[in-house]
């Protein structure tokens, strides 16, 4: 099974990169693949050049920036399960990478690609938008900063500009998250067919602040805002949590396909909320 | 284009197109049909091969995104001292039935092992989540793993009749 043929380039700087895509008609830029090279394979994307972004230096770094961390993007998926900065400070986003397909695809695959791609299923957009994470795009043009909650605009569909590159997603320090989900068959790593990322801040007893974030159920990764308010002000109660879960779905439109039905669905990411946040203020 | 890979210790200089996969160019340019074509979307893993250190799924992966690197195949499991302890490992153990997954199968037993030498029997199915059997003779494809790791650590392995705990 072969894509279209296209021009293939792989420039050594990040410049060089974003003037190639500035200049080009119809690019993709390649990092791992994982999604790109399936959807060429079957002709739902044909473009023209490719920019592998894979041998730029120092995109594959997870740095401590001090009140953030910083991942790079050809971070890929195996490095940031394990790493031990994303493990202590943002422990949904290595959570959802390790549950991410399996070891090859997870060898191969990267974080920031997984988050530009914007699969409706995908595990790591929930964990990020969770944690409160900022995408940083890089453009011939400069370079810019979008908030999670205002990245996902629709299934495959980020507002990221055509001419950038997302080269780095910044988590903030501070408070405690994990990520649980569902997937596909009954297993735990496949696609989700309802997953939730919780954050909450609790420093002092009491729930300051919270965000839980769910994918798999609708047609786009969202924050469940109602839900987490539920949460905000109390001391992590078994109501106050049955209050949150119950909000899981409030104000989304749930999907249905062969793995669940819209109530299923809905059941589903009750569920996950309600153990994100027993383990996430345990 | 013009790529330099390693292949099993040997380098070639191909030209091919962009678009080529890697598990073509090792098979068709190259002759090295070890390597499977299974499900050709990234699923079944029959295509498993090592690319600098790393289990990958040559039918996802552009032949040009290996230029540089160093590529292991099943071809290059085994030296003149024999069979690689894995491929020993599904011989001894009946690790494979029609065989169609075991290229794939074992490159990623090789590269699990090669992380960790000794894993336990979930660790080995986590490890291998990538890798489809359509006979679903999984059990004794762990065994087959098994069977490495004890051979790899200088015990002594179980062959076929050990039993599979859990």
């Amino acid at each position: 099974m072969y894509p279209p043929n296209f021009d293939y380039v792989a420039p050594a700087s990040l410049d060089e990169a974003l003037s190639a895509l500035a200049g080009a008609d119809n690019a993709k830029v390649l990092s791992g693949g994982m999604s790109l090279i399936p959807l060429m394979k079957m002709r739902l994307v044909r473009p023209t050049t490719v920019i592998d972004i894979s041998r730029i230096p120092g995109l594959d770094a997870i740095t401590d920036e001090g009140d953030h961390i910083r991942i790079g993007a050809m971070v890929r998926h195996a490095q940031t399960a394990t790493d031990p900065l994303v493990n202590e400070h943002a422990t949904a986003l290595a959570q959802a990478a390790a549950a991410t397909a399996d070891v090859q695809v997870r060898n191969q695959g990267t974080t920031c690609g997984s988050i530009a791609h914007a699969d409706l299923a995908a595990d790591q957009p929930a964990a990020i938008l969770a944690l409160g994470a900022t995408m940083v795009a890089a453009s011939v043009r400069g370079t810019r900063e979008i908030p999670a909650a205002e990245f996902f605009v629709d299934t495959l569909t980020t507002t990221l500009e055509s001419d950038e590159i997302l080269t780095a997603v910044k988590v903030p320090k501070g408070g405690k998250s994990v990520y649980r989900k569902l997937g596909r068959r009954g297993s735990d790593s496949d696609y989700p067919i309802a997953a939730a990322a919780a954050w909450v801040d609790a420093s002092y007893g009491t729930i300051s602040d919270a965000r839980i974030a769910i994918t798999g159920v609708s047609s786009k990764p969202y924050l469940a805002t109602t839900a987490a308010q539920a949460v905000v002000g109390t001391d992590g109660s078994s109501e106050a949590i049955a209050a949150a879960a119950s909000q899981a779905t409030d104000g989304v439109v749930v999907l249905e396909d062969l793995y669940g039905t819209v109530e299923y669905r809905t059941h589903l990411a009750s569920v996950y909320v309600q153990r994100a946040l027993e383990d996430v203020l345990q | 284009m013009e790529v330099s890979i390693s292949v099993n210790g040997t380098n070639h200089s191909s030209d091919v197109e962009p678009r080529t996969l890697l598990v073509h160019y090792l098979r068709e340019d190259l002759g090295l049909t070890g390597t499977h074509v299974g499900c050709e979307t990234g699923y079944c893993g029959a295509c498993t091969v090592i690319v600098d250190g790393r289990a990958v799924k040559s039918c996802t992966m552009f032949a040009v995104q290996a230029d540089g690197a160093e590529v292991r195949t099943v071809e290059g499991a085994a030296n003149d001292a024999g069979l690689h302890p894995v491929q020993e490992g599904f011989w001894e153990c009946h690790g494979l039935q029609c065989g169609y997954c075991t290229p794939g199968m074992i490159m990623s037993s090789i590269a699990l092992l090669e992380e960790n030498d000794n894993p336990s029997e979930d660790e080995i199915r986590h490890g291998i989540e990538g890798n489809l059997c359509r006979c679903t003779g999984y059990h004794n494809i762990v065994r087959s793993v098994q069977y490495a790791s004890a051979k790899l650590r200088g015990e002594e392995p179980q062959g076929a009749s050990a039993e599979v705990t859990t």
